[in-house]
């Protein structure tokens, strides 16, 4: 029997999976998917303590970070081609105006 | 009523430790290879089948409606969104691998394991109960309990979201909007930008006179030299040109004109002396766009503002 402490498990793994990846990868694009990673381990986690509880509000909380994380992509996404348009690069170390 | 293949019932307890296990080990092996893919578009199939694996586990923890919408919202939109601006930011997505910062990757790499660490002493010592007893809301009245839930408790919430769905929209359009600098270049300017440019013909196809017509074989010279310009840029920068790709193995085409032969091993032909053309054909490739006519350094004077950057006309830009 699976019972949520697996799927709690799992989610953990995705995590730190997404965390590494948005500290060591460095095309914008393949950070934001990292973050989307993580958004979705956490959201396992939701629907598991749902499911371990018996009461839907982890599913409305996990289905609030599914709005949240789509308007967030929406523009994130269009700030990276802003940025690519005038720096022609989407790599994190070109972005660099602000640094010091 | 509930149904039987999204709820945990007692009979459905080892199917569902199959498909647990299989969908556990294989969305952490496919996150995995998301962060260790060096393309970009890797990535994000890779992404999208950790997003399904987990949508089925919605399913199978009872939570019909969110399986759905995960297909529906991160696999079918957000990823949609994510291949489509890899698309317009492409060229150059391949991950460099050179690290900026000395020691970067391994101090991630020992950060993610302490994080690993710190959570599963987090999750160990939590108290995280069996499943409580499924009542019709983890089944058939799934959806109908989220929307009792999400229109009578949580609807405050529910309407901030609406205000952040709409400002979030506005801000895409706004960043993504470009405004246009200078002014629409006429049929009549384009026509003289082109006879100044000193190419007014088109640029060559790919393939002619080539050991065949494929987008990625460049067509070949009189002195039987690749015609760099009969191949798309971007396929060379991303190294799929055969030109490129040969480059090593195939240096350069036995010289004479019209007799591009090669053996059909691959190997160029002994006596193929003009072996040294090529690599510096290739090192003239990465400044490319610079010997290009058409860029704006040779732009004739009709324009009155110089026109920035990324604000070329779309036919320039690709």
């Amino acid at each position: 029997m699976v019972s949520p402490a697996h799927y709690v498990a799992l989610a953990v793994i995705l995590f730190v999976i997404g965390a590494v990846g948005v500290l060591v990868r460095r095309n914008a694009i393949v950070i934001f998917m990292c973050v989307e990673l993580m958004l979705n381990a956490v959201n396992l986690a939701f629907v598991a303590f749902a499911r371990m509880h018996g009461a839907l509000d982890g599913q409305v909380i996990a289905f609030f970070v599914m709005v949240v994380a789509a308007a967030e992509v929406v523009v994130g996404l269009a700030i990276l081609t802003s940025i690519y348009r005038t720096r022609r690069s989407a790599s994190v170390d070109d972005a660099n105006l602000l640094k010091y | 009523m509930t149904h039987p293949l999204l709820l945990a019932t007692s009979a459905a307890g080892a199917t569902q430790e199959t498909a647990f296990w299989v969908l556990a080990i294989g969305s952490a092996g496919a996150a995995l290879g998301m962060i260790l893919a060096r393309k970009a578009v890797h990535c994000a199939v890779l992404l999208a089948v950790v997003m399904l694996a987990l949508a089925v586990m919605y399913a199978m923890q009872g939570a019909p409606f969110l399986a759905f919408v995960q297909v529906i919202v991160y696999t079918g939109a957000v990823l949609m969104l994510f291949l489509f601006v890899l698309m317009i930011v492409g060229v150059t997505s391949a991950d460099s691998v050179i690290e900026t910062i000395k020691g970067q990757r391994l101090a991630a790499g020992v950060g993610g394991i302490g994080l690993l660490v710190l959570l599963s002493l987090i999750v160990g010592q939590a108290a995280i109960a069996p499943a409580a007893k499924a009542g019709p809301d983890f089944g058939s009245a799934n959806i109908g309990g989220l929307a009792d839930l999400i229109f009578t408790r949580y609807v405050f919430p529910f309407e901030v979201t609406s205000a952040l769905l709409i400002t979030a929209a506005l801000g895409a359009m706004v960043l993504a909007h470009r405004e246009r600098t200078s002014p629409r270049p006429t049929q009549r300017d384009l026509s003289i930008r082109r006879m100044t440019s000193g190419r007014p013909a088109p640029l060559p196809g790919p393939g002619t006179y080539a050991r065949h017509n494929a987008v990625d074989m460049p067509a070949l010279l009189p002195d039987g030299t690749h015609a760099r310009l009969s191949v798309s840029p971007v396929m060379t920068i991303r190294g799929e040109s055969a030109a490129a790709i040969a480059g090593q193995a195939e240096p350069v085409l036995a010289a004479g004109p019209g007799q591009p032969e090669v053996s059909p091993g691959g190997q160029p032909l002994p006596g193929g002396e003009a072996a040294g053309a090529w690599p510096e054909q290739e090192g003239a490739w990465p400044d490319q766009p610079d010997a290009w006519p058409e860029q704006p350094g040779t732009w004739p004077e009709t324009a009155d503002t110089w026109p920035g950057e990324g604000d070329w006309p779309e036919e320039d830009r690709w």
